[in-house]
């Protein structure tokens, strides 16, 4: 099989739930957003709840939610997004990395609220249908993982440093990745996929 | 998350102020949130500053100096090209802070008003600092704690941004209740004899708006730099800021100030005074090292500190003089 060519069904297979376990969960969004646009803008919120709306994946979402909701508590259990992993769940690890307007957070310690009106971007909105983003494929490539539940958080890390720095250094990749944990330490491959997946692109824009 | 609050988007500053008195200012709420589950703090309110933009400028008058609104992310800091080149001392210690995405994610003021990372604080412990009777570290696990400054709590102010800050001499526009105040950064941290359960002086509905650093004269040099037992994403366990005019190879003015030595950012007295007119040679920075610290005490575990932050002070000074 040509290495470019790995599927989002192959993958899986390859790697459980880790990387891309992610993708699955797109029909559900779809289900959950089409709910929310079945309230009434004037409908009176539920009991301690509030309206918030954003964007997650490029799709509008529209619902109510108790103020206390972390963002990755509306990813998992709300939109049913559960490419983004919960481990420390205060800040530290990584794991539940997202991009908000462009930029990596840990979605695990921001409020859902404070999303209201941006733009989020988890790991399930690289693929491309069936197709695997160019930074999953050098994941799988370069062997960048080993247990895998860290990497949805690394890859949305390398995704938001690649996309500020086209070219790293190997001390860009150290120091734009220095906010995701891997407990199995494979950082040393981690860091070669980033590298691997900046070349990609590197020749892909040639 | 287990709390219940509400959550306030404020239409100005003076709701802010108003609705801050019976809750928690939240801006990027990398702290707050962490002692929220750590059950630490347990507001009824969160009044998002973020919601209020006049509080995100960076702007630089000729004469007046640099004026960082207090809810400027750190990276945003760390990033800043004027900044780099004119006040490396405040993109250096932005950039070392924490991770990528909590820079992307914590503010200036919030930095400046961070609750200090004390195990026993963070922990299950009563401590004093929490209104308990004892404080755990003065016997216990104090590896970290402060060597200098402590009664009866020892804690190490944790913010790297107030350490750059306090060299380069900057003031604090705070806004509440009573109106606008100006306030030195050296005047802003509380010690432990005064009170032991709070670290700042603000009052509450008190919120920090923006921080004046002013135009640093000709020939004036900034640096920060952080001694962390692993190289990124870590708490400073010694850090130096210095902020220093040079001429003629000799210092003729400015300040050292010191982090993760004392439970403010400290400004050594003797250190300070043993600058102005020292030569930046050998001899003259030995001096002015060995003047750091005289008078600490350190814990158990933690005289290390002490000469620690007399080599890296050795090492800032080569810098600057090199």
């Amino acid at each position: 099989m040509a290495e470019k060519d790995i599927s989002r069904r192959i993958f899986i297979k390859r790697l459980g739930t880790g990387v891309a376990g992610s993708g699955l969960a797109l029909s559900q969004l779809s289900a959950a957003v089409s709910a929310g646009k079945d309230d009434d803008a004037g409908e009176k919120a539920p009991k301690d709840q509030v309206l918030l709306q954003l964007t997650v994946n490029g799709k509008a979402v529209r619902l109510h939610i108790p103020a206390s909701l972390t963002l990755a508590e509306l990813l998992r259990d709300r939109l049913n997004l559960s490419g983004t992993k919960v481990v420390c769940n205060h800040g530290e690890c990584g794991a539940c990395t997202v991009l908000l307007d462009g930029k990596a957070v840990y979605s695990c310690h921001i409020l859902a609220l404070d999303a209201a009106g941006k733009e989020v971007l988890t790991v399930e909105g690289l693929l491309k249908g069936e197709e695997l983003h160019p930074l999953q494929e050098a994941f799988v490539k370069e062997d960048g993982l080993q247990c895998g539940f860290c990497t949805p958080g690394q890859i949305m890390s390398a995704y938001a440093l690649l996309k500020q720095k086209p070219h790293p250094t190997p001390d860009d990749i150290r120091e734009g990745m220095a906010g995701n944990l891997c407990r199995c330490g494979a950082y040393p491959k981690i860091a070669q996929s980033v590298l691997a997946a900046a070349k990609s692109n590197a020749r892909a824009e040639r | 998350m287990n709390q219940q609050f509400e959550y306030i988007n404020p239409q100005s500053l003076d709701e802010a102020v108003k609705l801050a008195g019976q809750g928690s200012v939240y801006a990027g709420g990398t702290d707050l949130l962490g002692l929220m589950k750590n059950d630490i703090a347990h507001p009824q309110r969160l009044v998002n500053l973020k919601a209020l933009p006049e509080l995100k400028a960076v702007e630089r008058q000729k004469g007046k100096g640099l004026r960082l609104g207090a809810l400027v992310t750190l990276n945003e800091l760390a990033e800043n090209e004027m900044l780099q080149k004119d006040f490396p001392a405040i993109s250096q210690a932005a950039g070392s802070a924490a991770s990528p995405q909590l820079r992307n994610v914590g503010t200036l003021g919030g930095n400046l008003c961070q609750r200090p990372r004390c195990w026993y604080f963070r922990g299950d412990f009563d401590c004093l600092r929490k209104g308990g009777a004892t404080c755990f570290a003065m016997d216990g696990e104090n590896k970290y704690h402060c060597v200098v400054g402590g009664d009866g709590c020892y804690i190490v102010h944790p913010s790297d941004m107030a350490v750059a800050l306090l060299a380069l001499e900057a003031k604090l526009e705070i806004y509440g209740p009573g109106g606008q105040r100006l306030l030195p950064i050296s005047h802003f941290y509380v010690l432990p004899e005064d009170d032991p359960t709070v670290e700042t002086v603000l009052q509450p509905g008190e919120i920090i708006t923006s921080v004046i650093v002013p135009e640093q004269p000709v020939g004036s040099r900034s640096v920060f730099v952080k001694f962390r037992e692993r190289s990124a994403w870590d708490f400073a366990v010694v850090s130096v800021a210095a902020a220093l005019q040079v001429q003629n190879g000799a210092i003729s003015g400015g300040k050292i100030a010191l982090g993760g030595v004392a439970p403010v950012p400290w400004l050594d007295k003797k250190l300070n005074n043993t600058l102005a007119g020292t030569a930046l040679d050998e001899n003259g920075i030995n001096k002015i090292a060995a003047s750091a610290l005289t008078d600490a005490e350190p814990l158990e575990q933690n005289g290390y500190k002490v000469i620690l932050a007399r080599n890296m002070i050795k090492g800032v000074l080569q810098s600057l003089a090199g």
